[in-house]
């Protein structure tokens, strides 16, 4: 996986976990044209996609779209399976995750992505493992909320 | 000072601002904050203002000023420090920066720590964003945690190898010995992150895909065991147990299996159980089904396999679910070119595919309907493409086009049915088909020579309704001009149009705004054309184009309306037209190579090379009165008489015979001769040396007499001095005179000579064309 896009309806940008080395100014360009593109389609289309070089799987949850650029030989169908994976781990994470959440919350979304991908690949595919390690880290977060 | 905002209550007061200048306001205030905090170096609440600054950062706000903040958080010893600081370097951090370098040593630091998600964090962003240099320096440590028995830090280090490998090739073997014993363990994390581990060192390395394949019994053997296990609540999606997993070990089995007799048929078995037994009403069995086709595909199975595994394609094309449809389609067009005829037994379903809602499949289900055109389905699969051609997006039209036509040339059944297929894309996709289109599609038609009538009258037919698509007015416009006079002559079989309706018809599409510059040119050169075969008269159409502003068109107007005016009882003479029917051929020829940009200078090339043509071909043919007189005056002059074979000329090929056969050039009349003899200058092969002799054969002498030579454009003329300026009667003696010709562009030359001189006491002045000379003297 290259990377890792949520945002809302509205294009905002929720979360941006990036896997390949690229600068500030060119996320910025790839998210809002990305982004832009995405939000054109129509709700019947397929969630894969061809932009640029890149393969692009998306799925919108509730208001949040998630979405991943993929390698050539990397396999569309497992990817929806990777990102389902990810909104159960939070769903389990925050109860009933919706997007506020995830707005107030961002760190911990992204402490939760890190548990559950490495590099851009699925380091854990135990849900409760994963579930399991953030719990322990969480524990060690130092005793008075400090963030 | 009081203690800055909470993360949380920042982000509750941005969302509040109504519009983003009030935003703008709050992150500038806030930010100033921050600033001032960071530069009182206060370590309670670094970790707080880094989180807010993250915040801010993704709202799209700059944050670069955090970046050395983060280094300090990284290497605080506080959990939360180090978890907010190294989410901060990955977010703000880039490797083109040098700031980064300074985590290495963080990094190394916190891979030994002892709490293993200290540990975690570190493997987590060296595999995440380390640059080559960081990887250099920490490789070691990493190597020595994929040894470790944690299976915790194990998996991340695995993943952790992968990017360093990525990013420093030459490391891959410092990491071999620690693969050992990677498939042997039960834990899937382990276990996953191995075999993508196991993968990347295959796919980059010969050497290494060779050592690994010996691990295909252990690979099979643990895909068997996911398979056939029972319910494992850990690692179960909708009833398949580790999907993830399953999938890793295909793709690995797929490489290892490649070119490899020996290790595909050690997995034979093992595919066809999972082909045959995975459960499909959910995405997830499917998307193990698709990655089992794509490894049966690649590697070398029987044909059992192989048809087993298109047949999984074609029951993906039924599927409701379009994303199924869509990898379908993908990998059967991977598969198209190696298993032709069993992709063809799903034709049917994929030319349906033609018709879905979504660009992606449609663009995919035209690419394979075109890769299954063949002799046999032609008519039936054309007349679905055409119809997808009708009704698709402009973003497949140019395509679509393009394939058809190629198509269409690979096994058109009849000609006539090939013509009715390039109309019919021209009139439905015509403003869309590519430049080179028009120059091919008139080559086709002047090769049909028994469906000329045919298409000229379709062609016609469809000017008539439309004449917005350029491509398609071009083609009609040319064919007409062709073919005119079987359009109006009764050999078409619908009611054929009169001389005049088609005149007006190309003329319209000289005024009007739709044609281009190009079309213009293509009309113009019709109406043209039609005014040899045609009673009517097209001269006033061609000269009102003599002043018209495009210069092109100026151009061409200019030029033929003098062809007109000299060869008005040429119209008739069907054999001598015969240069007219030069032209489309030689027009072909022109318009390769296909590096000439735009079609206008394309055009205009061809143009001025058909005219050229006619300029000789004239020239040499028409004699005695009917020589071209291109350097002003109206005087037809009868002269030159030359030894010119009376043969017709006939097409292209003739021309440089006759050019062979020419002699000296003389004139002769009233008495008067003169000869022109040539000799090249030596310093300059350019000038020409022309030397004329003139001579009287009659009883008096002329007397004042005086040549005078003039040439066109691209020549230079230098006349000397006389010999004298009396011509003995009876050849008793000669005036000469030279004339020094210079000839740069090495052009046919032509020169118009007067004569002026006094017999028996009456001036007697002439003037002379001169255009046969021969190519020794130009060239």
């Amino acid at each position: 996986m290259q990377f890792m896009l949520l945002f809302s309806r509205q294009g905002k940008l929720r979360l941006q976990k990036w896997y390949v080395p690229l600068s500030d100014k060119e996320r910025k360009k790839i998210s809002r044209d990305l982004v832009q593109t995405i939000l054109a389609r129509k709700p019947k289309m397929c969630s894969f996609l061809e932009w640029r070089d890149l393969k692009i799987v998306y799925k919108r949850y509730a208001s949040l779209y998630f979405c991943c650029a993929v390698e050539d030989q990397d396999n569309e169908l497992i990817t929806l399976e990777i990102i389902h994976r990810y909104v159960e781990l939070l769903d389990k994470y925050f109860g009933s995750v919706c997007e506020l959440d995830i707005i107030f919350n961002f760190e911990k979304a992204y402490f939760i992505l890190d548990e559950f991908l490495l590099g851009g690949e699925a380091q854990e595919t135990s849900k409760k493992n994963v579930l399991k390690a953030i719990e322990q880290a969480d524990l060690l977060q130092e005793v008075y909320e400090m963030v | 000072m009081p203690a800055p905002i909470r993360l949380r209550e920042l982000i509750r007061t941005i969302r509040t601002a109504r519009t983003q200048a009030e935003e703008r306001e709050m992150i500038q205030k806030e930010c100033a904050a921050i600033r001032s905090s960071f530069r009182e170096e206060d370590n309670t609440y670094r970790c707080r203002n880094v989180a807010k600054l993250l915040y801010m950062h993704m709202l799209g706000y700059p944050a670069h000023f955090g970046q050395l903040e983060c280094l300090k958080l990284i290497a605080s010893q506080k959990f939360t420090d180090k978890r907010i600081g190294y989410l901060g370097a990955m977010l703000l951090l880039d490797e083109r920066q040098d700031v980064h370098l300074l985590m290495t040593n963080c990094i190394k630091n916190d891979l030994n720590h002892s709490t293993q998600y200290v540990q975690g964090l570190a493997l987590c962003t060296l595999g995440c964003m380390g640059s080559s240099e960081m990887c250099r320096d920490l490789a070691g440590e990493v190597e020595k945690l994929l040894k470790t028995s944690n299976s915790y830090l194990r998996k991340k280090a695995a993943l952790c190898a992968v990017h360093v490998i990525r990013k420093v090739p030459e490391l891959m073997e410092m990491f071999l010995p620690a693969t050992k014993n990677l498939l042997s363990e039960k834990n899937h994390g382990v276990l996953h992150t191995s075999v993508v581990l196991l993968t990347e060192m295959c796919e980059r390395s010969p050497d290494m895909l060779l050592h690994f394949r010996k691990l295909v019994p252990q690979l099979v053997r643990i895909l068997k065991n996911l398979i056939m296990s029972g319910y494992s609540p850990e690692h179960d999606v909708s009833g398949i147990s580790d999907p993830f997993l399953q999938v890793r070990i295909l793709r690995l089995l797929r490489i290892l299996g490649r070119s490899d007799d020996d290790s595909s048929e050690a997995m034979n078995d093992i595919l066809a159980q999972v082909a045959t037994n995975t459960e499909t009403s959910k995405n997830v069995g499917n998307a193990i089904l698709y990655e089992t086709v794509l490894t049966i595909m690649d590697i070398k199975s029987e044909s059992g396999l192989r048809v087993l595994a298109i047949n999984i394609l074609g029951r993906f094309l039924l599927n409701n679910d379009k994303n199924i449809r869509y990898v379908a389609l993908t990998s059967l067009l991977k598969t198209v070119q190696t298993d032709h005829n069993a992709v063809q037994r799903h034709r049917s379903t994929i030319v349906d595919c033609l018709k879905d809602l979504d660009v992606s499949i449609k663009r995919r289900a035209m690419e394979l309907s075109f890769a299954l055109v063949n002799g046999n389905n032609i008519r039936g699969m054309m007349k679905e493409l055409l119809y997808f051609l009708d009704s698709c997006d402009p973003e497949f039209k140019a395509d679509c086009a393009s394939g058809v036509f190629l198509a269409a040339e690979k096994y058109a059944p009849s000609k006539r049915w090939h013509i009715d297929t390039i109309m019919r894309v021209l009139t439905t996709a015509g403003s869309y088909v590519r430049d080179d289109s028009v120059p091919n599609l008139i080559q086709l038609i002047t090769n049909s020579v028994e469906m000329h009538a045919y298409t000229v009258q379709r062609l016609y037919k469809a000017l008539l309704d439309d004449i917005s698509q350029q491509p398609l007015v071009q083609v009609s416009s040319w064919c007409i001009g062709e073919y005119g006079d079987l359009l109006v002559s009764g050999q078409c079989e619908e009611e054929e149009p009169i001389q005049d309706e088609v005149l007006d018809v190309l003329e319209g599409l000289l005024v009007s705004n739709l044609s281009t510059p190009v079309t213009r040119g293509y009309s113009l050169t019709a109406i043209m054309k039609l005014s040899t075969r045609f009673s009517s008269d097209a001269n006033s159409v061609v000269s009102i184009y003599g002043s018209s502003i495009d210069v092109e068109l100026q151009q061409r107007a200019v030029e033929y309306n003098a062809l007109f005016k000299k060869y008005d009882h040429m119209r008739f003479y069907s054999e001598h037209c015969c240069f007219v029917q030069i032209l489309p051929a030689l027009q072909v020829q022109s318009t390769h190579p296909p590096c000439f940009t735009g079609s206008i200078y394309t055009s205009s090339l061809f143009y001025r090379f058909n005219l050229h043509v006619l300029y000789y071909l004239v020239s040499l043919l028409f004699q005695a009165n009917d020589l071209l007189d291109l350097l002003g005056g109206n005087d037809v002059v009868p002269v030159i008489q030359t030894t010119l074979p009376t043969k017709p000329a006939s097409a292209g090929g003739e021309l440089l015979d006759l050019l062979g056969d020419l002699s000296l050039s003389t004139y002769s009349k009233n008495g008067l001769k003169i000869e022109f003899t040539f000799e090249r200058a030596n310093p300059n092969p350019n000038i020409a040396v022309i030397t004329i002799h003139a001579t009287n054969t009659t009883e008096a002498d002329m007397t004042e007499f005086v040549f005078q030579a003039a040439v066109p454009k691209t020549f230079q003329l230098q006349l000397l001095s006389p010999s004298s300026n009396i011509v003995p009667a009876l050849n008793q003696g000669s005036v000469t005179q030279v004339i020094r010709v210079l000839n740069p562009q090495k052009q046919q030359l032509r020169m118009r000579v007067k004569l002026t001189y006094t017999h028996k006491g009456s001036p007697i002045q002439d003037l002379a064309e001169v255009n046969n000379f021969p190519p020794q003297s130009w060239q």
